[in-house]
């Protein structure tokens, strides 16, 4: 029995750890998605900002510095989003994949010409990356069976970015739905025009929101990079961008349950470590491949409408012309 | 209305190059950045691409692939789809190729497969196509995230047939057997080789007419057949389709389907031709640079026989280049894919106005020195 | 002269509009001509015209979405520049335009205080803007509940939900762009008396519309425009129905059409009870039943979206049919029996498109593609496999040939030619089988005029060879001078019908504002009463 809840906290602690990214990519998109900006370019704006912490961490030997230039390029790459699918109506989707090709690219190439380590950026030690931080009374309550061990390892010992991670989505919520930015947000999304002819600029409401996209997809590449990890590593980003963009589908473009489908979405990923090799009663062997396919699976499902009706901003994916 | 203003020449001619150029111009600013002369680059990179036999056939051994999935996003993009999903599309074709192919190569010459193979990989990319464009045509999920999520589908399925399945038994690595000699495609070198003229050898293969072949056949579909008459109305205008007459879920499907039977493609040259086996990840990224090469192409098969070409010379020019120049490697290519994508897709609308006002002020000069 | 009274008499008497020579111009196209306007304060200001007389245009420069090329906008006595919709709000201008400008997601309050919070915290800001909902709610008797969501309500509520955002926002000017044409007749009482509730506590109200019947009801001026230029400008308690219909239509030179009398035969197309709801369950069509017959040409009259494109569509197999039936040279089409557009053709029936760049014709493609839209199955121009494009191209050429298309050039892109020619070419390839049923939408819209004597002889000529015409128009001087006889809608139903020799334009001017005589005022609203 204990035996069961160790492993049972330990994979609630990797789904943790695996969903941190997710989290805060699917926020970034619920930003750029909800303002009427298709984000597909969460991936290659991760990528980026890993990049970019990773070199500055290891060139200064700050972690934070690292964040703040993850965040710097991140924004930049939103920015170009921006000028493309805003300032010139380019299309969306295209302009995504283009940032998300561009970087790809761009963290190798120039990880090589600084690094001559293959792409790799050097390894980060000391304060140069984020380290799990202990809450207070971890260490005294570690001996209480499950609520301490509960407390010990599922809530404490994270990095510091994990806790933001989580604290982005009540930000995020109380963001869009308790203030007059978030308001005009929501309804930039559904009808520009209307906000329009309310005396609001469409535009710098939307590149405000393509910032704060820009923004989290920045945190979400330094805790790949220096915090998850002690280096960049060429592709690292290796999907999660998307996944995050169909938690965010599957969440309906929600906070809090955009967060649980990311959480879902990490529990498998979690989980298909955890059962590598392990036959399960009855099923036997869930092949791995089954396992990360699923919220693909999952989310194509739920946009067939078979499982509920994911329902997306109303004006999401136009451009924003004045004339009528 | 601005069409009325600028005559084609420069729309499909002069403003597509412009955004090339502005894509390399940009290139060349990331060379600099990373302390390279990008003259120099350039050099390298044209003279591995063409400068030698083995190069040449290297680079169109590349163009091969682009031309294939990039008439694929092409055929999409004229029904107004934009089909992400080339590169899953293509990796499942490889298979339906691959078990075609392992399935008959005991008893037929490649010749006599050949029609097999294509069927096969056809059917498997079209298949992949179908579920994404009947759920865009008849339940109104967006084609563009559903193609990426098939990617992502396609791309843990291949792994987990390749990992237990058709791996061959008593190795290590994900791939398939070999398909025998017999029954793989005749590579460049051979077939030069019955007109006793010896060239050097490469991956280069005889996939590269089939190609050719596709970019007439999608040519006479899109322009001289009813069904490409109906694709591009629904592309320009669903309304005047269904004025007409058409029916545009159909058609949709349809068109979706040939997407990805043309992805498929890639399994041809790569499965049964340069590989003869099917291998993880073998697509590589074709099914994305497709959608830079459409893109630049302006969807029509010249225009992307023209993109493929130079995509390909920057594939084996950026090999060289990283062989000469050590600090630079062959992702400055995915460096530049990405800036074509940008400045000939995302950014195309930008410098349009700006060439107009120069166009007609030009015009004007002209019109009152003619007066 | 006005002026002048303002600086003796101070900004208290100034007018709360003075629009002095406003010009608009849409590339050739003049939208606005020299337009004076001035709206006292405190009055409701009726502004009536056809469709493209400019009323719109000069609304939206007012509220700034358009730059007036040229001209004066003084508002309260003061020259204002209005750049943006916020210029507008600011200068105490609110609009209700024709679509609402709403979230339907969003709450009542959410959307009123949408754009004009008071603070950055939302609960604040809804605290602040349910009272002062709550006082607006009720000084003017405008009940809204402030918690339900927009999308729910009736269209009468969301209205009454714009015309709550513009006062929230402090307008003293309100502009409402055809209000009137969604509601039903209850709400459009509703909202008369909000109107004079608001003209009451010095509101000055700009009234857009077509309809004469409203402007009789409840304007104190009005102003009629026409072709871009104001008409005339009357009291309203001085001025009638029969009088506006005339200055709004106006006395054009009569076209002439060359024909004979028509001999009516048998019953080619019929329409059974047509009913047609659209996406939000609103009946475009309502119960419409019409026939036309062998060697005649049945003219549809009204203003535009009236059901009139809807007709067109049902009646050509573009939308499928949801109640009542179509009869087509003895087919009967009804919900059992879908046809589609090609289907229709096949049974004989030719259509021209209202809107030749949204449906007749795409304009990316070359002439001879567009030759032969509809007709891209038929077997002269295909072979086995491939499409016989010699043979599209020589069809084209013929119907150049033919209707005198300019220029001649079957390869040029559809776009470069001029809408005369454009339209030739949708009547010519549409016309050319010799249809048993022609439908034809706007016939001569953007058309030059030597097109449009063409275009009618093409029209009478195919009537005379036995053949049933149904023409839909919004220029009633086509209608009268091309069709034998004339029905008229109004808000998907039929509301009158005529013999075209019967026909004048204040008849049918007052039946398209649906101020008919007797006859047509059982059937109709009881707002006209």
């Amino acid at each position: 029995m204990s035996d069961f809840i160790l492993i049972a906290i330990s994979t609630l602690d990797a789904t943790i750890r695996v969903s941190t990214p997710l989290i805060l990519c699917a926020m970034a998109g619920l930003f750029s998605e909800r303002s009427g900006i298709v984000d597909i370019g969460l991936e290659g704006k991760m990528l980026a900002g890993a990049f970019a912490a990773a070199a500055i961490a290891a060139v200064t030997g700050s972690a934070w510095l690292g964040l703040g230039a993850a965040i710097g390029v991140s924004i930049c790459m939103a920015l170009l989003h921006g000028f493309a699918c805003i300032t010139h109506k380019g299309n969306q989707v295209v302009s995504g994949l283009a940032i998300n090709i561009l970087a790809s690219g761009l963290t190798v190439t120039l990880g090589i010409a600084w690094f001559h380590q293959g792409g790799q950026t050097p390894l980060l030690s000391g304060d140069a990356r984020f380290f799990s931080i202990d809450l207070p009374g971890a260490l005294a309550v570690a001996d209480v069976p499950v609520l301490g061990a509960i407390y010990t390892q599922l809530i404490s010992g994270h990095n510091a970015l994990v806790y933001i991670a989580f604290m982005t989505v009540p930000v995020t919520w109380w963001l869009v739905y308790q203030t007059r930015f978030g308001l005009r947000l929501r309804a930039v999304g559904e009808n520009p025009q209307a906000v329009d002819t309310a005396g609001i600029s469409v535009f710098w409401l939307r590149y405000r929101a393509v910032i704060c996209a820009g923004l989290l997809c920045g945190i979400a590449g330094a805790y790949l990079s220096i915090a998850q990890n002690a280096s960049f590593i060429r592709e690292m980003s290796a999907g999660k961008g998307y996944i995050a963009l169909a938690a965010l589908i599957f969440g309906k473009w929600r906070p809090k349950t955009a967060l649980l489908a990311c959480l879902l979405f990490g529990f498998l990923e979690a989980l298909t470590v955890r059962l590598e090799g392990v036959a399960l009663p009855l099923i036997g062997e869930v092949p791995a491949q089954l396992m990360q396919a699923t919220p693909y699976i999952l989310t194509v499902v739920l946009l067939a409408g078979f499982i509920g009706k994911a329902i997306a901003p109303k004006a999401i994916g136009i451009p924003y012309s004045k004339e009528r | 209305m601005s069409n009325k203003t600028l005559p084609t020449w420069i729309d499909v001619g002069v403003i597509p190059l412009i955004n090339v150029c502005l894509a390399f111009l940009v290139s060349g600013f990331v060379i600099l950045l990373i302390g390279e002369s990008p003259l120099e680059a350039v050099q390298w990179m044209i003279t591995g691409a063409f400068g030698y036999a083995e190069g040449i056939g290297y680079t169109l051994y590349y163009t091969t692939n682009f031309i294939f999935t990039g008439l694929a996003v092409a055929v999409a993009f004229h029904a107004g789809l934009f089909n992400i999903g080339g590169e899953g599309q293509a990796y499942i074709g490889g298979l339906g190729v691959g078990l075609m192919c392992m399935s008959l190569d005991s008893f037929m010459p490649w010749w006599a497969l050949i029609p097999f193979a294509i069927a096969a990989g056809a059917a498997f990319g079209a298949a992949w196509a179908f579920i994404p464009a009947y759920l865009q045509a008849y339940r109104g999920s967006h084609v563009v995230i559903t193609t990426i999520m098939f990617n992502f589908i396609a791309s843990a399925l291949m792994v987990y047939l390749l990992v237990n399945v058709l791996i061959e038994p008593g190795t290590m690595s994900p791939q398939s057997r070999v398909i025998a000699d017999a029954a793989i495609l005749p590579s460049m070198r051979d077939v030069f080789a019955v007109f006793g003229i010896n060239i050097a050898n490469s991956p280069l293969n005889i996939a590269i007419f089939l190609a050719l072949i596709c970019c007439v056949l999608v040519w006479l579909l899109l322009w001289h057949t009813r069904l490409g008459y109906a694709i591009r109305m629904i592309g320009f205008n669903e309304q005047a389709a269904v004025y007409s007459g058409i029916n545009t879920r159909r058609t949709i499907v349809i068109t979706m389907c040939i997407s990805g039977a043309l992805a498929a493609m890639v399994g041809i040259n790569e499965v049964m031709g340069a590989q003869g086996r099917v291998l993880l990840d073998y697509v590589a990224g074709a099914g994305f640079t497709g959608i830079a090469v459409s893109l630049m192409g302006r969807n029509h098969p010249v225009g992307i026989i023209i993109a493929s070409l130079l995509f390909g010379a920057l594939y084996q020019g950026g090999a060289e280049l990283s062989f000469e120049v050590p600090s630079i490697t062959r992702d400055l290519v995915v460096v530049i894919q990405g800036l074509v994508i940008l400045f000939c897709g995302a950014l195309s609308l930008m410098i349009k106005p700006t060439i107009e006002k120069l166009f007609l002020r030009f015009f004007a000069a002209k019109e009152r020195a003619n007066v | 002269m006005l002026s002048q009274d303002n600086t003796s008499q101070g900004a208290a008497r100034s007018p709360a509009i003075d629009l002095r020579k406003i010009n608009k111009s849409f590339g050739p196209v003049k939208a606005n001509k020299d337009v004076d306007l001035i709206v006292a304060k405190g009055s409701i200001h009726g502004i009536i015209g056809e469709n493209g007389a400019g009323k719109s245009t000069l609304m939206s420069i007012l509220y700034g979405f358009y730059a007036a090329d040229s001209g004066e906008i003084w508002v309260n006595g003061k020259l204002t520049s209005i750049h943006s919709s916020k210029d507008a709000i600011a200068t105490g201008i609110g609009m209700v335009h024709q679509h609402f400008m709403l979230i339907d997601t969003f709450t009542v309050l959410e959307n009123v205080m949408l754009g004009a919070e008071q603070s950055s915290s939302l609960q604040q800001s809804k605290k602040s803007a349910r009272a002062e909902l709550q006082r607006l709610s009720e000084e003017f008797g405008l009940a809204v509940d402030p918690d339900a969501i927009t999308g729910d309500l009736a269209v009468g509520l969301q209205q009454r939900v714009e015309i709550l955002k513009a006062l929230y926002r402090g307008a003293e000017i309100l502009i409402l762009d055809e209000p009137t044409g969604v509601l039903t007749p209850q709400e459009v009482q509703q909202l008369f008396d909000i109107l004079s509730a608001l003209r009451e506590r010095g509101v000055s109200v700009m009234l857009i519309t077509h309809k004469l019947q409203e402007i009789i009801a409840i304007t104190d001026e009005v102003t009629v425009m026409r072709g871009g230029t104001m008409v005339a400008t009357r009291e309203t308690a001085e001025t009638n129905k029969e009088e506006l219909a005339e200055l709004m239509v106006g006395r054009k030179v009569l076209l002439r059409v060359d024909k004979e009398p028509a001999k009516p035969q048998q019953v080619l197309l019929e329409a059974k009870n047509l009913t047609l709801l659209d996406s939000a369950g609103i009946a475009r069509l309502d119960d419409v039943s019409l026939q036309v017959r062998a060697g005649e040409i049945l003219g549809i009259a009204g203003v535009s979206g009236n059901g009139q494109t809807e007709l067109l569509d049902v009646l050509s197999g573009v939308a499928a049919v949801q109640q009542g039936s179509i009869v087509l040279n003895g087919v009967t089409i009804d919900k059992d029996n879908v046809l589609n557009a090609k289907d229709f053709r096949h049974l004989s029936l030719g259509h021209v498109a209202e809107d030749r760049h949204k449906q007749g014709m795409v304009t990316e493609f070359s002439a001879r593609e567009c030759a032969i839209m509809g007709f891209q199955d038929e077997p002269e121009f295909n072979g086995r496999l491939l499409m016989d494009n010699a043979a599209v191209t020589e069809h084209c050429a013929n119907l150049m040939q033919q209707f005198d298309v300019r220029p001649n050039n079957p390869h040029l892109k559809a776009a470069n030619f001029s809408g005369g020619n454009q339209q030739k070419l949708c009547i010519a390839r549409e016309i050319e089988r010799q249809p048993k049923v022609l439908l034809v939408g706007q016939p001569t819209r953007g058309v030059d005029i030597g097109a449009i004597e063409f275009i009618h002889q093409q029209i009478v000529s195919l009537r005379d060879a036995g053949n049933a015409v149904l023409v839909v128009s919004v220029e009633l001087e086509e209608v009268m001078s091309l069709c034998d006889r004339i029905v008229v809608m109004f808000e998907g139903r039929i509301v009158g019908e005529m013999a075209a020799v019967n026909a004048d334009a204040q008849k049918l001017g007052l039946l398209m504002g649906n101020a008919g005589g007797d006859d047509s005022d059982n059937s109709a609203t009881g707002v006209v009463s």
